[in-house]
């Protein structure tokens, strides 16, 4: 029997652990990553990891967290699959536990679990404030294990450029970049499956890595591949703003009974300690009393928004409020969430567990992504896989928080099983495709890196580029959108694009050309940008994170539906598909009292 | 009012095998800098203070927020994080230089595979049976689970490597980040059970006999790992399962 070849491209939570089960189906798996995988984004994974365990006896369980998923993601994921990962979801815990996971520990010696936005249930479990680290070093080491055996081959360093594929349209390989070296190259194989993360640096700064730029994503979509529900975009609402990042502060400090508020008194000057309770404005327990401070993160950041622009009482007239977890112990902060606190200190320089934070909202994580069908996490692309963020099937119209490393580690072992199936029922293998058609794509990319490369002329300079896009996707396309306002983004984003054809690289060496890098990948941000802002304009209705003033209600009688943009020679097309609600009724929408 | 201003010196070379410069940078100040948006505003004005056009400087970095471990390099003569690195805080001119016992790439950037390879060595895993559901991993006490958490938190930085004397051109000690991952692997009640190939991997040149407790790797850490415990912890391990081999005869 022919052996079959399996790439899988992205090391984060879900690459690892599709390498695992492609390993595990005992075939080889050419794992390709940008980073060492072990510094990939699912290390910046805070607060935690869902699973109706019902460990603390509150008669939590899988349909009560599917329930909750669904519900908070505004009834647009299509329901078997999602009911498939709560129910898979208690069994991936165990797993990571035998894996040796340092999850925190009940006086018992079991599990711990805490509450998360969007649920009345603690259903988190997690590793201080640094669970994405430890379950992405868990499923590192396990991939680490295969390495040793050669089930599992790394290139780490390279960077996917394109799908290599045959004249019927069948993927047939990848093409990559050495980064170290700026070589391009093809890979044969039978399945490829893409786990590339998120695509923060579309919107300049956000919580994500610098890796997170979505640029595997769009060169799929302008090879064929459909982008479904692009303009559903979460913005966190509590984040340290900064220059060049704006850094997470996890929805476990509220977890664990942190307090978001603003003074009542607009501008008040004293110190936050010095302002009494009676004069504090705790606006989420105010106005949503069943859920508080545990709303969902879309209800939070809209929430946030009004109070800082409309009712304008931000802190000392700064875009800010408070994430007070001043009154909580501090053995259990230490125990509990000195990860972030920690974060939270070394950049600004004032101690959290005495000082109130400062935090205010930002783009955080894609809810859409790549298209991938109701069953194999497989794309439209035959022998094409996706899983992780950079699909959309999981979180509907809003993701609820600690969903996100479930549902990485539930689909990559999915897309990883299913990739084998694939590449083992195919009559005729890889090595059967001409050598023609990886060559032709080779010199395709390689005349891309060439043209840039002598192109002297040029005036512009790609972080420009990226800070101007940044700053209008940020500005027009996150918390608020109106459909002028959209309409002005397109036309900038055009003006990006041409001035994109006149960039200067500044430098040409072949030797760890960053610069290159990053071009090419800016030149793919500037597509998905065009993707999300036309899906956010034709969607007229409020869903979810997706917020329309001029059509503030859910409109399931016109945009129940699934958006799916395609590339046509050059041109965005958006159609729709039914979303399948076949096991949950539809039903409002609402924070203010209980489900 | 002209903007304020600093200078940062950065020690560049286009390869390890070409000829190496130093650059300096003249930046314009803002509140709460740090040298990640140093290194960034370099790459969208690459010129020198002298006005020479220069490149932007290649280094690596992800996450910026101290867990990747990506961005580690000397600054002010000290191995650390970049992005931690806040520019209130350092002592101007700032002085950039890659970390010099991993093999250079190209300006900040270097290889450091080495360590990745190590724990492979080491092997630094849990050896589970299979994916497949088989309950619930073992029990652990609250008090264990800190002491693991702890060591857990390693994030491959090579920071501790670069302080360390025993690393050199003459000795190859794997390092405190490498032992500590054996201690954590060596506690695990799973892991325990595989302990003795982890410290056979840890005899011999390069092993743990190569430290000499200069213990400067724990004053490095960015993520104040307990080292100095681990390398005395697993010296012990060692000794203990040395002594257990020469009796058995093996």
């Amino acid at each position: 029997m022919r052996q079959p070849k399996i790439i899988i491209v992205g090391g984060g939570l879900a690459g690892l652990m599709a390498a695992i089960r492609v390993a595990e189906a005992g075939v080889t798996a050419d794992l390709f990553s940008i980073v060492p995988v072990k510094r990939s984004h699912s290390v910046c994974a805070q607060g935690g990891i869902n699973a109706a365990k019902n460990l603390k006896g509150e008669g939590d369980s899988t349909w009560k967290h599917f329930d909750d998923t669904i519900y908070g993601g505004d009834f647009l994921a299509n329901q078997p699959l999602v009911k498939g990962m709560c129910e898979a979801a208690p069994a991936i815990i165990d797993l990571l536990d035998r894996m040796g996971v340092m999850f925190n520990r009940t006086p018992e010696g079991l599990l711990d679990f805490r509450r998360f936005g969007g649920t009345l249930y603690h259903r988190t479990a997690f590793a201080g404030a640094t669970t994405g680290q430890q379950l992405l070093y868990a499923l590192d080491e396990q991939v680490r294990r295969f390495e040793a055996e050669d089930k599992v081959k790394k290139f780490e360093g390279w960077t996917f450029l394109s799908a290599v594929l045959d004249h019927t349209g069948v993927c047939r390989g990848i093409c990559a970049m050495d980064l170290k070296t700026m070589e391009i190259k093809t890979f044969a194989c039978d399945a490829a499956i893409f786990c590339t993360g998120g695509i923060g640096a579309v919107f300049g700064r956000s919580t994500n890595s610098v890796v997170c730029t979505g640029s595997a994503q769009s060169a799929l979509f302008q090879q064929g591949a459909y982008y479904a529900n692009g303009e559903f975009i979460q913005v966190h609402p509590t984040a340290i703003p900064g220059e060049d990042k704006l850094r997470l502060m996890s929805e476990s400090a509220r977890g664990e009974g942190g307090r978001v508020w603003v003074p009542k008194t607009p501008q008040d000057p004293r110190p936050a300690r010095q302002i009494p309770e009676t004069e504090r404005f705790y606006f989420l327990e105010e106005w949503y009393p069943k859920y508080g401070n545990l709303v969902p993160r879309d209800v939070a950041t809209r929430a946030i928004h009004k109070v800082v622009y409309e009712m304008k009482m931000g802190l000392a007239g700064d875009p800010a409020v408070y994430l007070d977890v001043t009154h909580i112990p501090r053995e259990v902060l230490e125990r509990k969430l000195e990860g972030i606190l920690e974060i939270y200190e070394k950049f600004v320089g004032v101690d959290p567990h005495v000082e109130p934070m400062k935090v205010f909202p930002a783009m955080h994580y894609t809810m859409g992504g790549l298209w991938v069908d109701n069953e194999n996490q497989a794309t439209n692309i035959p022998g094409v896989y996706a899983a992780g963020e950079c699909e959309y099937q999981y979180h509907g119209a809003n993701r609820l928080g600690a969903n996100s490393l479930v549902s990485c580690i539930y689909g990559g072992g999915i897309a990883g099983a299913a990739a084998v199936r694939y590449a083992r029922s195919l009559e005729s293998g890889c090595e059967n495709t001409s050598p023609a058609v990886y060559e032709r794509e080779r010199v395709r990319q390689q005349d891309i890196s060439d043209a840039l490369l002598n192109q002297h002329t040029g005036t512009e300079n790609p972080l420009t580029i990226w800070r101007e896009m940044g700053d209008i996707m940020t500005e027009n396309v996150t918390v608020i959108r109106y459909n002028a306002a959209l309409q002005k983004t397109l036309l900038k984003l055009d003006e990006l694009s041409e001035r994109f054809k006149r960039i200067n690289l500044q430098d040409r060496t072949q030797w760890s050309n960053q610069t290159l890098n990053f071009v090419r990948e800016l030149g793919n941000m500037l597509v998905l940008a065009k993707v999300i802002t036309l899906g956010a304009l034709a969607r007229n209705e409020t869903r979810g994170a997706h917020y329309k003033p001029e059509f503030p209600d859910r409109d399931d009688k016109n945009w129940l539906k699934t958006t799916k943009a395609s590339w046509n020679a050059g041109k965005i097309q958006l159609e729709y598909e039914a979303v399948d609600t076949s096991l949950l009724p539809l039903r409002e929408r609402k924070y203010t009292a209980a489900k | 009012m002209a903007d304020k201003t600093f200078i940062v010196k950065i020690k560049r070379q286009q390869r390890s095998d070409e000829a190496v410069r130093w650059e300096e940078y003249e930046l314009r100040y803002r509140p709460h800098m740090n040298v990640i948006i140093c290194l960034r505003d370099i790459a969208e004005k690459p010129f020198t203070r002298s006005g020479s056009e220069s490149t932007p400087v290649s280094y690596e970095a992800n996450c910026l927020e101290e867990i990747c471990g990506a961005c580690a390099m000397i600054v002010n003569g000290k191995p650390r994080q970049a992005c931690t690195a806040l520019v209130d805080d350092l002592e101007k001119p700032i002085r950039l230089e890659p970390l010099t016992k991993f093999p250079l790439i190209r300006d900040l950037q270097v290889d450091r595979s080495s360590m990745f390879e190590n724990l492979k060595r080491t092997k630094c895993w849990i050896p589970i049976d299979g994916t497949y559901d088989l309950g619930p991993g073992p029990r652990m006490s609250p008090e264990t689970q800190e002491v693991g958490y702890a060591l857990s938190q390693c994030i491959t930085c090579g920071n501790c490597l670069e302080i360390c004397p025993k690393v050199n051109e003459n000795s190859h000690f794997v390092g405190a980040a490498i032992v500590s991952q054996v201690r954590l692997f060596n506690m695990h009640p799973t892991g325990k059970m595989h302990a003795g190939p982890r410290l056979e991997a840890l005899m011999g040149p390069g092993g743990i006999e190569d430290c000499d407790n200069a213990q400067n790797c724990v004053k490095v850490c960015p993520k104040g790992i307990p080292l100095t415990e681990s390398l005395a912890a697993v010296n012990g391990q060692v000794l203990v399962h040395a002594v257990k081999s020469f009796f058995r005869g093996s």
